[in-house]
């Protein structure tokens, strides 16, 4: 599993710093996001989904991962 | 387990938030959507795609390869009844589909002032509205603007920067006060005066001229203010707010005052649920019913719904965020900003380019507003998101 932001598309939000602070940061100036790593361990993954799924600006993305995973 | 329906009426943000949200969480029956038109995010609308700086393709909300992901079915319509003892849901001139359970996503349509049904009045809310007023405001000139909140001063700041002129006209003098706060509403709108835009506080649209246009049917001509002050203009925005699009649940026997009215589960009635802006919930955090009109408010309500149909028992208690884009200054708004709550200037000057503004109520934060500030606005709102968790 892979995350990938788009800093243009982002709108400085902070859903991901605020609900996944694992992986996601915002720049101090502009608040645009900041990825501080792109590999999600197993049990974190869900995480990095739902964090991708709650941007306002749809701005990150999840990749190399079926829609229905979840561990449980 | 035989296969199980969720049937999503509405497929805007929240229908289709709901909609992979479901998946996210594992839920294998079958999803059907039902909608009018291809989802798209509205944040640009008044933004971006009024400017020109975007191409409508740009909004969409998913794209296709996602959207396909989802694997769920999209019915062209509107739903037109629910009938909740039977379990269906019926789509206008189109069958009538039985569900294990329904999400009401149907959203919100923007509020009309008396007489404005003729050309050169506008409202905003779809992509098509947003496209007639781009090409409307570049080529007829200064627009009138009815409506000093939200969306009526990004468009007066848009106005602006593709050099139109922008009246706006409120009722009430400096409406945003209430939900920024007195001192950061006051430096918005000196704001919006130093940039060109024109305030009239204190009025309302009394009458209307028109004229014939070449098609023989009426334009408008100019509007008179409740002071008897006319102001001829080509183009003119109604901006006042949204109403539910709940009229397609009458005689269901669901409980609808300003919106569909659910329990802290968002729940409006054994297996049917309601997301996104036509929800009207009990937030147990803060023990008041509301309904919110935000983009993340989409996400995340379709998420505890989605994770409430997957039998997680998630009471929905957000922090309500929104931001809002005017000139250079991007304004976020986190938690609520109460009446009687203390403020206090928590990063940067008040007067200057960065700063955020708490509010406290009986010394405990309420809200937060920040301009300029993203980052220092999410370290109060893990604050905010603290006071609700379940665990404190």
């Amino acid at each position: 599993m892979k995350i990938k932001v788009d800093r243009e598309k982002c709108v400085s939000s902070g859903q991901c710093a605020a609900f996944a602070p694992e992986f996601f940061d915002q720049g101090d100036e502009d608040g645009v996001v900041v990825l501080l790593h792109d590999s999600p361990a197993p049990e974190l993954r869900h995480k990095a989904r739902q964090a991708a799924d709650l941007c306002p600006a749809r701005a990150i993305a999840v990749e190399d991962e079926p829609l229905d995973h979840e561990p449980s | 387990m035989t296969a199980q329906r969720t049937i999503i009426a509405g497929a805007s943000a929240a229908g289709w938030l709901t909609a992979e949200a479901l998946r996210r969480h594992q839920y294998q029956g079958e999803i059907v959507l039902i909608g009018d038109e291809p989802s798209y995010e509205r944040p640009p609308l008044s933004k971006q795609v009024l400017s020109g700086d975007w191409h409508a393709d740009r909004t969409a909300l998913f794209s296709t390869e996602r959207q396909d992901k989802i694997g769920a079915k999209l019915l062209l319509g509107r739903a037109s009844a629910l009938d909740v003892g039977q379990r269906t849901i019926k789509v206008e001139h189109g069958e009538t589909i039985a569900f294990d359970h329904a999400v009401i996503a149907t959203g919100v349509r923007p509020r009309t002032l008396p007489g404005t049904d003729v050309k050169g009045f506008h409202v905003l809310r779809t992509i098509g509205d947003a496209l007639a007023l781009r090409e409307k405001m570049s080529r007829q000139g200064d627009i009138i603007i009815f409506g000093a909140g939200f969306i009526g001063m990004e468009v007066a700041a848009t106005a602006r920067r593709l050099g139109i002129g922008a009246i706006v006209i409120d009722p009430v003098f400096e409406p945003l006060r209430l939900r920024l706060g007195a001192a950061v509403a006051s430096r918005l709108y000196a704001r919006h005066r130093a940039e060109g835009v024109e305030f009239r506080f204190g009025l309302s649209l009394a009458a209307i001229s028109t004229r014939a246009g070449e098609d023989g049917a009426p334009r408008l001509k100019a509007v008179s203010l409740s002071d008897g002050s006319v102001l001829a203009t080509e183009v003119a925005l109604v901006a006042i707010g949204c109403q539910p699009n709940v009229e397609w649940l009458s005689g269901s026997g669901l409980t609808i005052d300003d919106g569909v009215g659910c329990d802290d589960f968002c729940m409006a009635a054994e297996g049917i649920w309601a997301a996104g802006d036509v929800a009207r919930w009990r937030h147990r955090g803060f023990g008041v019913d509301m309904r919110i009109e935000h983009r993340t408010n989409a996400a995340e309500q379709g998420d505890t719904v989605a994770r409430n149909i997957m039998g997680q028992a998630k009471p929905y208690l957000p922090v309500p965020f929104f931001w809002s884009d005017q000139f250079d200054i991007r304004l976020q708004v986190a938690g609520r900003v109460l009446e009687d709550a203390e403020a206090r200037v928590e990063h940067g000057d008040i007067d200057g380019s960065s700063f955020v503004v708490s509010y406290r109520a009986d010394g405990r934060l309420s809200g937060v507003v920040g301009w300029n500030a993203g980052k220092a606005v999410t370290e109060f709102r893990r604050e905010l998101l603290a006071q609700l968790s379940p665990q404190t």
